[in-house]
């Protein structure tokens, strides 16, 4: 069953990770391994047949490489039938609604709906109104929560390894995110994921990348990248775009590095335990070194790796719910 | 033909008269004030009070330009099933309203087409660019009531400096819409913990504070009127109450939204919930009724603003701004403000009727004998279900819909005519 504990999954879609419970996100994380097997297996039939006949529509506003091609190849090895549309502009600069393009896609009889959009809350409005399971894939600045997800699970796995106990939790964690908060979907589903789990949040950043109020997220505040990371157990960098600079929320890229760059430099300063996180595409000497992008402490491509699992799990348990896997 | 209104209690806050008491309306005018009175036709106002038809000195009826969201004869009637029989629209059509041409289209248009008295504001600057100052005193011959870029800034200084003597000279008042569109630029709801957690840009209430705060220096400097257009935050009320304190000729007015939703509406991404300036925060809102209570905001507007269905049917940030108010005004006044005990009953009539005809010198909003018979009649204890569907306005972007409100419109009488009855 799919299940951990007593919770079984009833959602239709995944919007966010603040609407759900701890024990749901545990499902999640608990039904993920499975997968992991999967692509393991010595008889190299990296597939299972979950999905089949089901149709996936990876549906992306935005440009990803990454988080498209990973939903691709979760829905393909749960042996769906898959889907690509790209759009370069939203639907209402072509005159079309959101909902009269879902509409349109939802009369070519899909199951799942997988969206990516620059605007925060469409996967929402779109949930509500329509029969297809919709996953977000990152809306605005608002939440990405399969991220957050794989991040969970990638510092589950890794807490458990080192206290060598297969149950142990993210209880008591102390996870440092860095960078730019303000306009990070990843870093609001991580705080809500984190939170729920009972890991502690620090957030550092320069003032003007950080949103008001994010305190009351139930996280700590911080400008001083050493102060952040003193005591973490888990440093994850997030990606500075560089469009920020030239709006001026950030003086030059040569003081954001000498400020938040996560080098060998300001790693004397961190616990040698901490593990390095990035939720991609890293750009490469900036917010991270390549000496600890590449480095020892680094779990990045492993992030990559349990993407997948994660989002087969999500997919399974959102069509599946409740069926024996 | 003679019309009277009987058993209904008549509340005229211009007279200070609150007291039931019988009408007749004859010839389009109110020939007789208490006594008996008698009609070839009566209305039974037994419950019911009967009140000046309410004025709305802020709404936008589209027209020309955006007749597909409202026109002059359908907000008319979206104003009269309100209980208003008065309204100042707004210059931003298109074309805006910045010559007497387009003025006098206005008023031509209102009076082949609308129910009730539409009286037409004026752009303060040409284009509304916040450059040039418009022709202030041929925009008063030919019937403009106030002048306003309301939706725009007007950035420099000086040309609001410009804009508040020289409206002063033409005998208009002047109307602010208060914004540093640089602070708030990109911004699509307030700036707090909602639009953190929501991850949707926000608009701070200091980008508002900062221009009434300015404004209300410049008419402190110039010694002139100044009218503060939607005040929506605790500061924002607090400076134009320093500033009376100081004896700045400053008016103001805020809308029912503002004290009945907090920016906690915005967390379904209910495009409904998108206006500007934003729904803020539960202290903003507790002084936005203080600032009722004690005075300090003067008037009572709606900021009618209506876009369709299908341009609200869209994204969060790719919204347009704005909410239809019209209607449901009334009910919002006595179940957010009377309900509650925060005001009387006679003194929200006054903020919606003869305190906003004085800002705009309408001569509206009273009863008297030989005065033309603008009635609003209304059951102040009547509950009712706000409908989309029964809305008269074009448009439907309210985020009251759904909800019950105390206070309905029974009838609604312009010139003695009914141009409303429920």
């Amino acid at each position: 069953m799919a299940e951990s504990g007593h919770t079984v999954w009833t959602r239709k879609d995944l919007i966010g990770i603040q609407d759900l419970s701890r024990e749901e996100i545990e499902l999640v994380l608990d039904t993920a391994p499975q997968f992991v097997a999967v692509f393991r297996r010595e008889s190299g039939i990296k597939k299972v047949p979950l999905l089949q006949g089901r149709l996936v529509v990876n549906w992306f506003y935005e440009p990803s490489t990454r988080t498209r091609t990973s939903f691709e190849l979760a829905a393909k090895r749960l042996s769906a039938d898959t889907l690509s549309m790209t759009a370069s502009s939203s639907s209402a600069v072509k005159g079309e609604t959101l909902h009269d393009t879902l509409a349109n896609i939802e009369a070519m009889h899909t199951d799942v709906i997988v969206i990516r959009h620059s605007s925060a809350g469409a996967p929402h409005i779109l949930a509500a109104r329509h029969a297809s399971h919709i996953i977000n894939a990152g809306d605005g600045r608002h939440e990405h929560p399969t991220q957050a997800l794989l991040d969970a699970f990638t510092m589950r796995e890794h807490i458990r390894k080192r206290r060598g106990d297969p149950c142990a939790g993210l209880d008591g964690v102390k996870v440092a995110i860095i960078g730019d908060i303000e306009h990070s979907r990843v870093a609001r589903s991580n705080i809500w994921a984190l939170n729920k789990l009972g890991a502690q949040v620090t957030l550092c950043g320069p003032s003007t990348l950080m949103p008001v109020h994010v305190e009351r997220m139930g996280v700590r505040m911080t400008t001083s990248l050493r102060e952040a990371i003193h005591d973490a157990d888990v440093i994850y960098a997030l990606r500075i775009q560089l469009e920020r600079q030239a709006k001026g929320l950030f003086p030059s890229l040569r003081e954001y590095i000498r400020l938040f760059r996560i080098d060998n430099e300001s790693l004397r300063h961190a616990p040698p335990h901490a593990l390095i996180m990035h939720p991609g595409p890293i750009n490469r000497d900036l917010e991270l070194a390549t000496e600890v992008a590449d480095g020892p402490r680094s779990v990045i491509l492993e992030q990559v790796s349990n993407g997948v699992a994660i989002r087969m799990a999500v997919m399974h348990l959102l069509v599946n719910s409740g069926r024996p896997a | 033909m003679s019309l009277a209104i009987v058993n209904g209690r008549v509340i005229d806050p211009a007279s200070g008269f609150s007291e039931p008491m019988d009408l007749l309306v004859k010839d389009g005018v109110i020939a007789k004030m208490g006594g008996k009175v008698k009609g070839t036709q009566t209305i039974d106002a037994q419950g019911c009070v009967v009140c000046p038809g309410l004025v709305d000195i802020h709404v936008h009826f589209r027209e020309p330009g955006f007749e597909s969201k409202e026109t002059i004869a359908s907000g008319s009637r979206a104003a009269a099933r309100g209980g208003f029989t008065t309204v100042v629209t707004m210059a931003n059509t298109r074309p805006v309203i910045d010559n007497a041409g387009m003025v006098e289209f206005i008023i031509r248009r209102a009076r082949e087409t609308a129910c009730i008295k539409v009286r037409p504001a004026a752009c303060a600057t040409k284009g509304m660019e916040g450059a040039e100052i418009t022709e202030m005193a041929e925009l008063k011959e030919v019937g403009a009531v106030a002048v306003t870029d309301d939706g725009r800034d007007i950035a420099s200084s000086a040309v609001m400096r410009r804009v508040l003597q020289y409206a002063d000279m033409a005998g208009l008042t002047p109307m602010t819409h208060n914004e540093d569109e640089t602070l708030a630029e990109g911004g699509a709801m307030n700036e707090g913990f909602t639009s953190t957690v929501l991850g949707i840009p926000g608009i701070p209430k200091a980008a508002e504070e900062i221009r009434i705060d300015r404004n209300v220096r410049l008419a402190e400097m110039t010694g002139t009127r100044l009218h503060v257009q939607h005040v929506t935050s605790a500061e924002g009320v607090d400076i134009v109450r320093r500033a009376k304190a100081r004896g700045v000729r400053v008016t103001c007015e805020t809308a029912p939204h503002y004290w009945m939703l907090t920016d906690d509406a915005v967390r379904e991404f209910d495009t409904n919930a998108k206006m500007n300036p934003p729904l803020r925060e539960q202290a903003d809102v507790n002084a936005i009724i203080a600032g009722i209570k004690d005075g300090t905001i003067d008037c009572i507007a709606t900021d009618h603003a209506p876009h369709t269905p299908t341009e609200k049917n869209v994204e969060f940030d790719l919204a347009p701004f704005g909410i239809i108010g019209l209607e449901t005004a009334l009910g919002l006044v006595i179940t957010g403000l009377v309900e509650p005990g925060h005001i009387t009953l006679e003194r929200a009539i006054a903020l919606m009727t003869a305190a906003p005809s004085a800002i705009c010198n309408l001569g509206a909003g009273a009863l008297r004998e030989g005065g033309p018979a603008d009635i609003c009649i209304f059951d102040p204890a009547a509950a009712w279900t706000v409908r989309a569907e029964d809305f008269a306005s074009l448009s439907r972007n309210s985020p009251f819909i759904g909800a019950t409100l105390k206070g309905k419109v029974r009838y609604t009488l312009c010139d003695g005519r009914i141009v409303y009855h429920d």
